[in-house]
Formats: structure tokens, sequence, C-alpha cells
């Protein structure tokens, strides 16, 4: 099979049921989460500062769980429906977004102290979406500018992605970079077929005290596994068979709140619907 | 699942519309109140990025008046603990966003506002 972004448009591609497959397999939360972490590190925030970051292309939350897990407050933005469907049904905390990001981020200046985006950026070179669009250099550039505004200044953005070709790593490097973005490539495990993974590592502004690019990892992948298994055990362990999370906010909650809200003499309290508190299906 | 913390950051991003066009005006919304940890020092740190009168202007229409019109100098811990409910326990789960200017409209649909433009609004 040749890979995802050459067979159909994204938001067709991640439809109903390979939206659900892609969530449920196992091994494949496995790799989002560790390539997750890696980009954290790569982002290099400062310690102690609870940061606000963008997600691109956030799909069904995997990324973002790990987000949720690290403690920070996010927005993600994905052009999949079904994609989204499932985000809101594992209930990430994150506020979603039904976005082309090939049109564009229309955030203020400095919204964002960093922004991950976990095997995404390959599709902008590739299969159209069935939005109307432009060439892929034009998506390329109008997606770096408005994400270089939207950071804040010294900040990073950090892409994992799968480039079919050395071209195409020149081509998202040089939008980058004339979107005003520092920074380059960082390659792990260059020398292992399986393991290597490729990072576009980019800084707004000097990209934060260490201004370096980073180096990649090297040697052996496998030792460093172990203990990312038992991260992903302790996650799992908090969510039901359907990947629901256990403990989640009773209605019961919501509608105290809404009284109180009444109490306190405001007017305008949206009535309760009968979808109060449960969950929510998202129909685009 | 639009929160007023998003909503503030969001100008609209159609071609050519670069004036006037934040906030983005809410018409017809539901809201759901879900609690959020509460993080003071992220609420400090996330200060400076608030446009303040797009902020309570926004929670009033949504119905809480608990943020006073300026920005006060003293942040003691009734006021985070306001901000922090605005900002991370209101979310906005069906309407529309209006933009001031272009008139474009942005749904919202179970949480998540349509961000898409078409053909001729794609810068
Ligand atoms: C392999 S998934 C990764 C999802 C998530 N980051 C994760 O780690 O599981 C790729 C995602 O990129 C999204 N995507 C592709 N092209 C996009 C575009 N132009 N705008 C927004 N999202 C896009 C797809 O819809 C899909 O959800
Ligand atoms: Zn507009």
């Amino acid at each position: 099979m040749s890979r995802p972004e050459l067979q159909a448009p994204p938001e067709i591609y991640y439809g109903d049921t390979e939206a659900k497959k892609y969530t449920q397999n196992t091994r494949n939360q496995q790799i989002q989460a560790d390539m997750t972490y890696r980009a954290l590190e790569l982002l290099n925030l400062p310690p102690d500062e609870p940061a606000f970051l963008l997600d691109i292309g956030c799909g069904s939350g995997l990324s973002g769980e790990i987000l949720d897990e690290e403690g920070y407050i996010w927005a993600g933005v994905d052009i999949a429906p079904s994609m989204l469907e499932v985000a809101l049904e594992r209930e990430v905390e994150g506020d979603l977004f039904l976005q082309d990001i090939g049109q564009g981020f229309g955030f203020r200046p400095g919204s964002f102290d960093g922004a991950i985006s976990i095997s995404v950026i390959q599709w902008l070179l590739n299969a159209e979406t069935s939005h109307p669009t432009s060439s892929p250099p034009h998506r390329l550039n109008r997606f770096f500018t408005t994400l270089h505004s939207a950071l804040r200044n010294p900040s990073r953005a950090v892409f994992q992605f799968y480039p079919s070709s050395d071209d195409q790593i020149q081509l998202i490097t040089s939008c980058a970079q004339k979107a005003g973005f520092g920074g380059g490539i960082v390659v792990d495990y260059p020398n292992s077929n399986k393991a290597k993974k490729i990072f576009l590592c980019l800084f707004v502004g000097g990209g934060g005290p260490q201004q370096q690019l980073p180096k990649g990892l090297e040697g052996d992948e496998e030792v460093d596994r172990g203990v990312k298994f038992e991260r992903r055990r302790d996650r799992e362990r908090g969510r039901d068979k359907s990947g629901k999370r256990k403990n989640v906010k009773a209605r019961d909650w919501i509608l105290k709140k809404k009284e109180l809200y009444r109490k306190r003499g405001k007017e305008d309290v949206p009535r309760d619907s009968k979808f109060t508190g449960r969950k929510r299906r998202a129909v685009f | 699942m639009v929160r007023l913390i998003t909503h503030n950051l969001l100008a609209c991003h159609v071609k050519g519309c670069n004036s006037n066009n934040f906030p983005l005006e809410f018409k017809d919304v539901q809201i759901e109140l879900r609690e959020a940890e509460f993080n003071p020092d992220f609420l400090k740190g996330f200060m400076p990025k608030l446009e303040w009168k797009a902020l309570v202007d926004a929670a009033r229409q949504l119905g809480d008046t608990s943020l006073p019109l300026e920005l006060p100098e003293m942040l003691d811990d009734d006021f985070l603990k306001n901000l922090h409910h605005v900002l991370l326990e209101i979310h906005v789960e069906e309407g529309t966003m209006t933009c001031p200017n272009c008139k474009h409209e942005y749904p919202i649909l179970n949480g998540i506002p349509n961000m898409l433009l078409a053909e001729h609004e794609i810068g």
C-alpha cells in the first residue's frame, strides 16, 4: 500500500472507519505517544511555566492526550470530521477546531507558547483536500506565515512528519524559512530503518533559551521503550472498553452549576438541553 | 468545546479581512459548564495575552458577570477563580461566531467551530 497521503484527501482517508481503526490500534497509540513525548522534549519549554500549546492536525487526540497528561492546556485543529468526532468521544481536554491548515490560521499574534504536529504536514505536499485549495507551496506559505505570527516570541514549533524525498524536506524548510522561522531538521535513529524519525524543529525569534538545533537520538531505540510502555498501560487503565475516559463529569455537576448561576441572578443561562452532560456526537 | 480562552485569541482569517476582525460575535449559543483544574500560575502567565474588554463582553453575553470591567491590579484568589471559570469552564456547544468586519459566519456544531473557508475567502 502506498502512503495514506497518496491515496485520498485527508478528510476522506480518515473517514469513520479509518478514524476508529487508527485510534484503537494499540501499536499506533504507542508510536504516536512516543513521538509526542519526543516533540515535547524538542519544544524545550521553560520549566515551571504552564504553557498553552497548539496541536496541528490533532486528529482523534492521540497526541493531545499526552498533552493533557503532561498538564498542558491546548487547542487542536484538524480537517477530518471523523477524527474530531473520535476525539470528542475520548473526551480530550483541548478546544477543537475543524480547519484546513493549508488555509492558514486566524489566531492573534503571540497566542501560543509552542506548537506540535505529529504525522501531519506530509499531507500538505500531497493529495488535495476536497475543499477549495491552491498549490502546495502556496498552502505551505500561508500555513507557516500565519503559524509564525500565532506563536509567541521566543518559542518553538516541532513537527514529526514523513517526507517521501529530500526535495519535499527542501520545499518545507524553505517555506518555513521564508515565513521567518529559524531552526531545521532533527533526525532520530538515522541508521535504523524502523526507528528513524524526522522532526522539523522551528524557532521563532531564536527559539528560547537554547538556541542551537537539538541533536537527534542515536543508538538503540528499544532501550527507551520499557519505560514508555509502562506509561501507556497507566493511560489505558483510565479508560473503559470503548476508549472513553472513566470518571467523566456527571450531568449532575453541570446542572448544579447552572442552578448556581440562576441563583446568583444571572439571566440568559442557557436552557438545559437533553444533551447536557451527555456524550457529544459530532455531526457535520 | 470552544471556550473563551480560545475565543479570545481568534480573529477572522478570511482573505483581506485584516482590521476590525476581532472578537468574533457569538449568536444563538448553547453552553455547557464543565469543571477544570484550577491553575493560578497558568492564569497569571496567560493574562498578558488576553484582550480584556473582549473577554468581559463575551463572558457577559454567556451569562457570567463575575469579571470586572477594568483589569484589577491585585490578582487575588477570588478574581483568579472567576477568571478560571470564565476562561476554562464555559464551553460553547452550539451557535455561530460572526466576524464583525466581513460578516463571515463560523458555525459551531457539537462544540467544534467550522473554520473552513470558501475558495474566494482563502488568502
Ligand atoms: C496520522 S494523523 C495524526 C493525528 C494525531 N496528530 C496523532 O498523533 O494521532 C494525521 C492527521 O492530519 C490531519 N490533516 C491532514 N491534512 C490536514 C490539513 N490540511 N489540515 C488539518 N489537518 C490535516 C488528518 O485529518 C489526520 O487527522
Ligand atoms: Zn472577517
